[in-house]
């Protein structure tokens, strides 16, 4: 069953130095009409819409914040037009703190969404500007006054950490002041340097310093601490949140349930594919035109792929793997397939069985890829 | 063609080779010659090249033009063939290129007319002089503006001690003196000697295999005549062989009726490995046989040994088929099975010197597609044990312990390094540093100095070409020959990754610096093995006494939590490239090791990076 929606808007006002997304400087796009070729699209998914239980929206970019407020409503309206809403409970569109202004905030408002993931990155202005960001606290500041001021039900930071010349002292300090703003949940990874990005090209010339290896660790450990201390709960690798704040859309993911991805460029799990749409916006929305859906690779997973993904993405929630889901979903207890696997790991302390679950201990976290590789045949 | 032809053709015959440093202009030279004589120009030549490429292609034939046969309009209105024979540059090949030189009669000696006589120049002059050849020196790249031709000749005058009054200048390049050297070969390089009707004694040069054809064995005819037809016998080995072809290149293989007295060319018998035909050994016929082999023959012996084992241990069975392939074409390689606690399954291989070693390594690789963990290379020591046994012992882990051992003897060979005069400090520390005992020192000109120096071969296996060649900024040159054994005062070391002695690391290192190379291994180690799930140390052991210590820390974190907007693809493409990094690596106990890590033993003088 399809449970979940992701929406790619490829478009920026400015392109952050370590993204590497699908993703298009604003200026002299079609961006009318690649709004409408989402419309397209999602109507040539009609059928499996239909046979769908949505329960999470997902607007993603790029950056959704990037459209005027008109184009923003003609997206949403789009949205309830061609996706069934009636089991949606979470609705999240990305932004830019910059960029979104109370208006956008009324309109996101107004149709629905009731969660905002704010690309916030660091509170340290030299290191936003480090990362090509163009907003400034201030702004952080002033979005999250509006959306108390509308309401808005939840809100979401992304905070990165081992960034260029980053020191311990700076990443404590970003962490601090998310916690002074009682941001119910925080994302937050590690930069991961990327090729065809600004800090690639950089890093290649020799010209990007890193924290490393050892310091970025110190940083994931102070980081998983302090979110404890401070009342968040860790419920994935990278994700904190409040009690009941969790992102149900990004569990889909890590639950190896299924997720239509719309957009140029965008990732789906549908019918036991998984596919990914034309990157180029002349070419996914050409297709488009032509009346098929803009299928770039499609490629079913076959049973043992699915098991290997049942695992390595599983044990990235620290809720971990349900040995009786296992069992249902593959026919065969873990132990059978995995025995050998999990009882070296088990033996090394990076896994433990705990009421039922498998799950990764905290030095695991720290060594979640090698622990994955396990369970790859 | 009756006795009296033969004769007269004979007296017609010029064989010679060119000796000279790498790009002292050897190859330019060679193509002015073939364009000069059966005047091919230079495009025909390339399309005669493509041709037998071609061929080489359709047919799996290999052609290599190292004994090309040419003929030449002389200023006397006569006509000349010239047997224009290719030597291999290197000093692991030395024997090879003395048999090519005793397949001539002369030997033009380019020089760089900038940079005067190097040591492998002078190291190959002195086996055309074993082989009693006329030298013709030509000074070449006279067109260069730091050309001191008079210097150059007064260098050769005085170094190697021939009249180079007469020497050509010359430019290769610029097609200068082309022709005097060709009218000079014909004037001093003399005729064959010997008698076409006597019993057959050819002399094997060089041979290669060819998949369709068997061994093709390169020739020059010293007596008698072969035909095909004619039934061989190897003088050496006593090996009996029906001649399909006999032949030359011209530089095509070409057939012909014959090969008689002078004549440098070919031979195919349905030979199945070139161990059949050994470089070195006398052709005759078994009808009617030569009483005496040719002068010189020897077995090739190996001088330098390493294991080399399959990263993927199922891969053993084809190791072993890819050495068989090679050794079909390689009558110096040897191998035989070994077994390391570390590494599995593999062969213990001999080469003649480390080229020689990487070439075979590279080629296995590549050809073969087995991606190989090759050990250090070590020499052969001979360990006279204390209840008064003798051993040679050619792999490190296998030196008995210490207690059991009077005495260790190791190869030691002469070196001779050619260097300016300002590098003659940095260059005696060097071998000074690598055990070396000075034996002498001249001045080669006012500027250029020829150092003597007696080192173990175990030193210059190690990284003595590199540093070298570091300390020189690249203007040494370096030859060496292998001079006997002598006693030193050797240790093994052992080296240990998480408490666990690797058999595959393990070396021979001289007693008095052996706390230094432990120091060094560990550190090189630590640097080259990746940071692992645990903590790792290393250690450097001799006996049970741990000499030297450090730790491979265990990896910080390694957990991609980028969400990729619901790429799954990415993040699985992403664990098999870290898994498939892992599978290149060999698994010792429970250590991943990278390939380059049993090498470091010869990289320590390298800094870490």
């Amino acid at each position: 069953m399809v449970r979940g929606v992701y929406i790619h808007i490829p478009f920026c006002h400015q392109i952050c130095n370590y993204c590497d997304f699908n993703k298009f400087f604003f200026q002299n796009q079609p961006v009318d009409e690649y709004i409408e070729s989402l419309g397209k699209e999602m109507a040539l998914w009609k059928e499996q819409l239909q046979d769908a239980q949505i329960e999470t929206i997902f607007i993603g970019g790029g950056t959704p914040t990037s459209l005027s407020e008109l184009q923003l409503e003609r997206l949403l309206t789009l949205i309830h037009q061609h996706i069934p809403m009636n089991h949606v409970v979470e609705f999240t569109s990305e932004a830019n703190p910059d960029e979104l202004t109370l208006e956008k905030m009324q309109v996101m408002r107004k149709f629905g969404v009731n969660r905002l993931s704010m690309g916030v990155q660091t509170f340290d202005q030299d290191l936003l500007k480090v990362l090509g960001r163009t907003h400034s606290n201030e702004h952080v500041y002033k979005v999250i006054e509006n959306a108390k001021k509308i309401d808005f039900p939840s809100i979401s930071i992304d905070l990165m950490y081992g960034l260029p010349n980053q020191t311990m002292e700076q990443w404590k300090y970003s962490l601090q002041e998310a916690f002074r703003l009682k941001i119910p949940h925080i994302s937050s990874y590690s930069l991961l340097v990327e090729p065809k990005t600004v800090f690639y090209n950089l890093m290649s010339k020799g010209k990007l310093s890193l924290p490393g290896e050892d310091l970025e660790a110190e940083m994931y450990g102070y980081l998983m601490d302090e979110m404890k201390k401070q009342g968040y709960s860790q419920y994935e690798i990278s994700n904190y949140s409040h009690e009941g704040k969790q992102s149900k859309h990004n569990l889909i993911y890590w639950d190896n349930d299924e997720y239509f991805g719309f957009g140029a460029g965008a990732h789906g799990y549908v019918n036991n594919t998984r596919y990914s749409n034309h990157g180029p916006l002349k070419k996914y929305m050409q297709t488009i035109d032509q009346g098929e859906k803009p299928l770039v690779m499609q490629k079913e997973v076959t049973f043992t792929e699915k098991m290997e993904e049942e695992m390595f993405l599983g044990l990235r929630k620290n809720a971990g793997v349900s040995l009786k889901r296992f069992e249902n979903r593959y026919g065969q207890t873990l132990t059978e397939a995995y025995g050998k696997e999990m009882e070296e790991l088990i033996q090394k302390e990076f896994i433990v069985i705990e009421n039922e679950f498998v799950k990764l201990t905290r030095r695991g976290r720290f060594l979640g890829n090698e622990v994955f590789q396990y369970f790859l045949r | 063609m009756n006795h009296e032809d033969r004769i007269e053709r004979q007296k017609k015959i010029r064989n010679f080779s060119i000796i000279a440093h790498i790009d002292h202009g050897k190859s330019t030279l060679a193509d002015r010659i073939l364009e000069k004589t059966k005047t091919l120009t230079s495009r025909e030549m390339k399309d005669q090249l493509l041709d037998s490429m071609d061929l080489e292609r359709e047919r799996g034939i290999t052609i290599k033009l190292n004994a090309v046969q040419l003929t030449y309009l002389a200023k006397d209105g006569e006509e000349y063939i010239f047997h224009l024979i290719d030597t291999p540059g290197h000093v692991d090949f030395t024997y090879e290129v003395s048999r090519s030189l005793a397949a001539c009669e002369g030997a033009i000696l380019v020089v760089d007319a900038a940079q005067g006589i190097e040591a492998q120049t002078l190291a190959n002059v002195y086996l055309a002089f074993d082989n009693e050849l006329e030298i013709l020196p030509v000074i070449n790249k006279i067109d260069l503006p730091a050309a001191d031709p008079e210097r150059v000749r007064k260098e050769v005058e005085e170094v190697i001690g021939i009249d180079a009054s007469e020497a050509v200048l010359a430019s290769a390049k610029a097609g200068i003196g082309i022709e005097e050297i060709l009218e000079q070969i014909v004037a001093k390089v003399p005729a064959p000697t010997g008698d076409p009707s006597a019993p057959l004694q050819a002399l094997i040069f060089d041979s290669l295999f060819d998949p369709y054809r068997g061994v093709i064995v390169y020739i020059r005819i010293m007596q008698g005549t072969v035909k095909p037809g004619d039934t061989i016998k190897m003088m050496s080995s006593g090996k009996e062989f029906e001649v399909v072809e006999t032949g030359v290149f011209t530089p095509k293989s070409t057939q012909r009726s014959e090969l008689t007295v002078g004549d440098v060319g070919f031979l195919t018998a349905s030979m199945k490995t070139v161990g059949d035909s050994s470089v070195g050994d006398t052709i005759t016929l078994a009808s009617n046989p030569a009483t005496e082999i040719l002068p010189g023959y020897r077995k090739m012996n190996p001088m330098v040994f390493c294991g080399l084992y399959p990263i993927d241990t199922s891969k053993y069975v084809d190791l072993r088929d890819a050495l068989e392939k090679l050794q079909l074409n390689d009558a110096a390689l040897e191998f035989e099975p070994e077994t390391s606690q570390a590494l599995g399954f593999g062969y213990r291989c001999g080469f003649l010197g480390l080229l020689h070693m990487e070439i075979v390594q590279e080629r296995i690789e590549r050809e073969f597609n087995i991606d190989l963990i090759t050990t250090a290379p070590s020499v052969i020591y001979d360990v006279k044990l204390t209840n008064g046994d003798v051993m040679k012992v050619d792999n490190p882990s296998m030196m008995p312990d210490a207690q059991k051992v009077a005495v260790i003897e190791e190869p030691y060979v002469k070196a001779s390094i050619m260097v300016p005069e300002d590098y003659v400090g940095s260059v005696m520390e060097l071998c000074q540093r690598k055990r070396g005992n000075f034996i002498t020192m001249d001045y080669l000109s006012k500027a250029r100095v020829n150092i003597i120096y007696e080192i173990p071969l175990s030193e210059i296996v190690y990284d003595f070409f590199d540093s070298l060649k570091s300390t020189t900024k690249g203007y040494a040159s370096f030859d060496y020959e292998l001079i006997g054994y002598k006693e030193s005062k050797l240790v093994k070391m052992d080296i240990l990754l998480n408490s666990e002695k690797v058999d595959a690391l393990s070396f021979i290192v001289h007693n008095d610096f052996s706390y230094e190379r432990g120091k060094l291994i560990v550190e090189k180690l630590k640097a080259l093995i990746p940071r692992q799930q645990f903590e790792v140390p290393v250690q450097a052991a001799i006996g049970q006494k741990i000499v030297a210590r450090s730790t491979i820390k265990s990896i910080g974190k390694n957990v991609l939590d980028k969400c990729y907007g619901g790429d799954i693809s990415r993040k699985r493409k992403l664990l098999d490239k870290q898994k498939a990094g892992k599978k290149r690596m060999k698994q010792v106990g429970s250590v991943e090791v990278p390939q380059e890590a049993f090498m470091a033993v010869l990289k320590m003088d390298e800094p870490n990076k």
